[in-house]
């Protein structure tokens, strides 16, 4: 009965529709960071030059931080969905200061890369340029996926209807997750091409 | 249970949605408005301005084209230290022809023309009580604005706008020292497109989700007018293609600001070698027209949707083959992916590649050839009411022709080597996506100027309008072709320097005055378009007799399109002239059950109880017939 009535409601607030409207926008940023990748495809097919770079190992670390963001998360929504606004609030904090120790390791891993292995950001090969291209504008994405997710707690202290709760959590999970699949990819791309 | 959840949205008024109920003020009814009929209007108003000044710009270059000797004191005047003693700089000139490019492309034929209409037309023709989200649609048009704003500015910083063309390929779009429009004007030019991007994104999500989403009951895709399936399709492309564009431009901007050399590589500088190696120009090339060349479909497919309504409205016949009108807009859209190499024949590409791109560019003249096909079928035998804007459809087709032909000699890579870069290539796509798409605009001004002003414009104005713009553009853009086949490059700054080229100079002072005459047609639009929003003639609820949805709302504008519940849709738009209809138009909205007379046997194909009805229907009529 419950779960007719929010459904009734999400079609007369047009949520359906504000839910595709997310979905395409993660279409665009993926298109983005095709272009990235396709421009590196073609860079070092065209130049000869490869990447030639040890990845700095902080890389790891912050992977297995925003994949575990991911699954408390998912823990937040199943928390919303039973009502308990206790359980999800602790989850959307716990997602949102594992998004901030990505964005610190993911920072980290730029000085390593800088001052440990001397690999620059402007640099003759810019093969090497498109590391710091891909997690950078990957690291813009993740500032805007935390106001997201501040947001969404923040609706929580006030008394929205369950609707809009569910609505928030929603947008912020799909766009949120988005940005951790999206970050594998990458990281898995420059893996692939570390020769 | 599942009662409850089926929905009935068109009794639900649309205020109701909302969690707080919004007070109407000034400041959110006429300036950040988030209704979309008035941002289609601030779409249209601000395309127009940027329209005249992009006009502007091309009468200036063109009078230094015609009279590259002579000075012009007033030029001093009105453009100061760009114009030193009377005649255009060469560096501004480069700039004329750049800005007016960048405007007349992205702020004029895809802002102006999508963001027009696809905001007035995808919510009004598909049943909708708004955009999907009107918020974000508001944030799309300031979005445009400030990038208008920002565009213009760079007229007021020293060294003058960007000026390495609109495709602004590196490296002198990279380098700031370069030349003069290749400093500040460069970095204005870049900030601009990156708000334009936003805004067209922002833009294209929400049309494409409305279309898929919020259509009213009974209009599946296979009903939709041809208007919205063009900007829909659009839509996709936007969305597809600036993202690569973003790319494109970031890197560009990183090699600009930050000394990286994605795209720059062995260069001299004043005499200074540069530390920039490695990187590839073509590079940038590739990120660009992979957008550049969707961005060209962009601007022709809504002046293609518009041209098609305007065209089976006005013939009062239904159009021509609408599926494979349907079909020929998904043809170009996915083709036109997959033909950007055309640009680049003669960057050293590989000539097999060159081949491949050759042969997807050529399939393209399949669909167009459709498309031309199905409008003159359409016009065949109509019963033809030439308003305005039927004129200017008209016209859309006209030139669409007359500048797709050549494309097919630009398309061939082996031919290109001779003209790329010549001013066929100018005449080519200022007629065939230039004046094609710029007069489909003008009919869907002219045809839905009563729906956004609730008044008409003046049809004679707008008949001396079409007739001096029509052979304007002919006269401007014809000869050209004739300039580029001898061999004369576009974008110089003075052909009397070149001994071989020197006798054309009697040519561009035909093409100049040719220019000024259409662009003094203009005024003639301006203030019909202007006088007509005031004291126009009112107009009735539907003005040409026509299908759409859009006719059904009514004439003052609210908030919710619709009064009460929104209209069902039971037919397809193009119901024109049905045998045995008493008038020659059946809006989309009125079931089969009031038209027995005029229904046949194919509108019932997935009804087998309608088909029943129309069965006993035509018995009992026969049988009226024998008693009689």
């Amino acid at each position: 009965m419950m779960m007719a009535q929010i459904q009734q409601q999400e079609d007369r607030l047009n949520l359906g529709a504000k839910k595709f409207n997310m979905w395409i926008f993660i279409f665009t940023s993926i298109l983005l960071f095709m272009g990235f990748m396709s421009g590196f495809i073609v860079y070092v097919g065209g130049r000869g030059h490869g990447l030639q770079v040890i990845l700095p190992g902080a890389f790891r670390y912050s992977t297995a931080v925003i994949a575990l963001s991911s699954i408390t998360l998912l823990m937040a929504k199943r928390a919303a969905k039973g009502l308990q606004v206790d359980k999800q609030r602790l989850f959307l904090w716990l997602t949102i200061f594992l998004g901030i120790a990505f964005f610190a390791i993911q920072i980290y891993a730029w000085y390593v890369l800088t001052f440990e292995d001397r690999i620059f950001f402007s640099n003759p090969n810019a093969a090497r340029s498109f590391i710091y291209v891909f997690s950078g504008v990957h690291l813009l994405h993740v500032i805007a996926g935390l106001l997201v997710l501040l947001n969404t707690v923040v609706a929580t202290y006030r008394n929205i209807p369950q609707v809009r709760n569910i609505f928030k959590m929603e947008m912020a999970s799909i766009f949120w997750h988005f940005l951790d699949i999206m970050w594998i990819c990458l990281y898995v791309f420059l893996l692939l091409n570390q020769n | 249970m599942s009662t409850l959840a089926v929905h009935d949205h068109g009794v639900v008024h649309h205020e109701e949605g909302h969690e707080h109920h919004h007070k109407a003020t000034f400041l959110n009814t006429y300036v950040f408005s988030q209704d979309h009929k008035y941002i289609a209007k601030q779409f249209l108003v601000t395309g127009i301005i940027m329209a005249f000044f992009a006009m502007v710009l091309s009468i200036l270059f063109r009078i230094q084209l015609a009279y590259p000797d002579k000075t012009f004191p007033f030029l001093t005047t009105l453009l100061g230290h760009f114009a030193p003693n009377g005649r255009i700089s060469a560096d501004f000139y480069m700039s004329l022809v750049t800005i007016h490019g960048t405007i007349m492309v992205f702020f004029v034929l895809t802002a102006g023309l999508s963001g027009t209409f696809a905001n007035l037309l995808i919510p009004l023709q598909v049943g909708a009580r708004d955009m999907a989200s009107p918020f974000v649609n508001m944030l799309s048009y300031w979005f445009f604005f400030a990038a208008s704003i920002v565009m213009l500015s760079s007229f007021l910083v020293e060294k003058g706008p960007a000026s390495g063309g609109w495709t602004i390929y590196p490296p002198l779009s990279a380098l700031p020292k370069a030349m003069p429009g290749s400093g500040m004007g460069m970095t204005l030019w870049l900030i601009s497109m990156v708000l334009f991007i936003a805004s067209q994104l922002m833009g294209g999500i929400n049309y494409i989700s409305t279309v898929l989403n919020m259509r009213t009951k009974g209009m599946d895709l296979w009903k939709m007018p041809l208007t919205v399936w063009a900007l829909f399709l659009t839509a996709v492309l936007g969305v597809l293609s600036f993202p690569v564009l973003v790319a494109g431009v970031v890197l560009l901007i990183f090699d600009r600001s930050f000394g990286t050399s994605f795209y720059l590589s062995d260069i001299v500088l004043n005499g200074q070698v540069q530390p920039y190696e490695g990187g590839s120009p073509i590079l940038f090339q590739h990120l660009f027209w992979f957008l550049g060349h969707p961005e060209v479909y962009i601007i022709i497919m809504p002046a293609m949707g518009l041209s098609s309504e305007v065209l089976a409205v006005n013939s009062r016949k239904p159009i021509f083959g609408y599926h494979a009108m349907v079909y020929s807009l998904i043809g170009i859209s996915v083709l036109s992916f997959i033909v950007w190499g055309h640009h680049m024949f003669v960057t050293g590409m590989n000539p097999f590649l060159g081949g491949v791109f050759m042969i997807t560019t050529l399939i393209i003249a399949v669909p167009s050839a459709v498309k031309t096909f199905n409008w003159l079928a359409t016009l065949w035998r109509g019963n033809i009411r030439f308003t305005p804007a039927m004129l200017f459809a008209i016209g859309m087709v006209s030139f669409f022709i007359s500048g797709g032909l050549t494309g097919i000699f630009l398309g061939n890579a082996a031919l290109d080597i001779n003209l790329h870069d010549t001013y066929f290539v100018v005449a080519h796509f200022h007629l065939v996506m230039g004046s094609a798409a710029i007069f489909g605009m003008l009919a869907g001004v002219y045809h839905w100027f009563p729906k956004m002003y609730r008044r008409m414009m003046d049809e004679r104005l707008g008949y001396l309008h079409f007739w001096l713009t029509f052979i304007g553009a002919y006269l401007v853009f014809f000869p050209m072709h004739f300039m580029g086949l001898d061999g004369v490059p576009r974008r110089y700054y003075a052909f009397t320097e070149f001994e071989s080229m020197k006798r054309w100079l009697t040519v561009n002072v035909f093409i100049t005055w040719a220019a000024i005459m259409a662009g003094i047609a203009q005024l003639a639009f301006a203030y019909n378009f202007i006088h007509s929003i005031f004291w126009g003639k009112k107009t009735v609820q539907n003005p040409w007799n026509a299908n759409t949805l859009e006719w059904t709302a009514p004439i003052e504008h609210i908030h919710g399109n619709w009064h009460g519940e929104i209209p069902t849709v039971y037919r397809w738009a193009y119901d024109y002239s049905k045998p045995g209809h008493d008038e020659d138009f059946i809006p989309q909205n009125v079931p089969f059950s009031q038209t027995m007379s005029s229904n046949l046997p194919h509108d019932f194909e997935d009804n087998p109880a309608g088909l029943e009805e129309h069965a006993k229907w035509v018995d009992a009529q026969k049988a009226n017939v024998a008693v009689k």
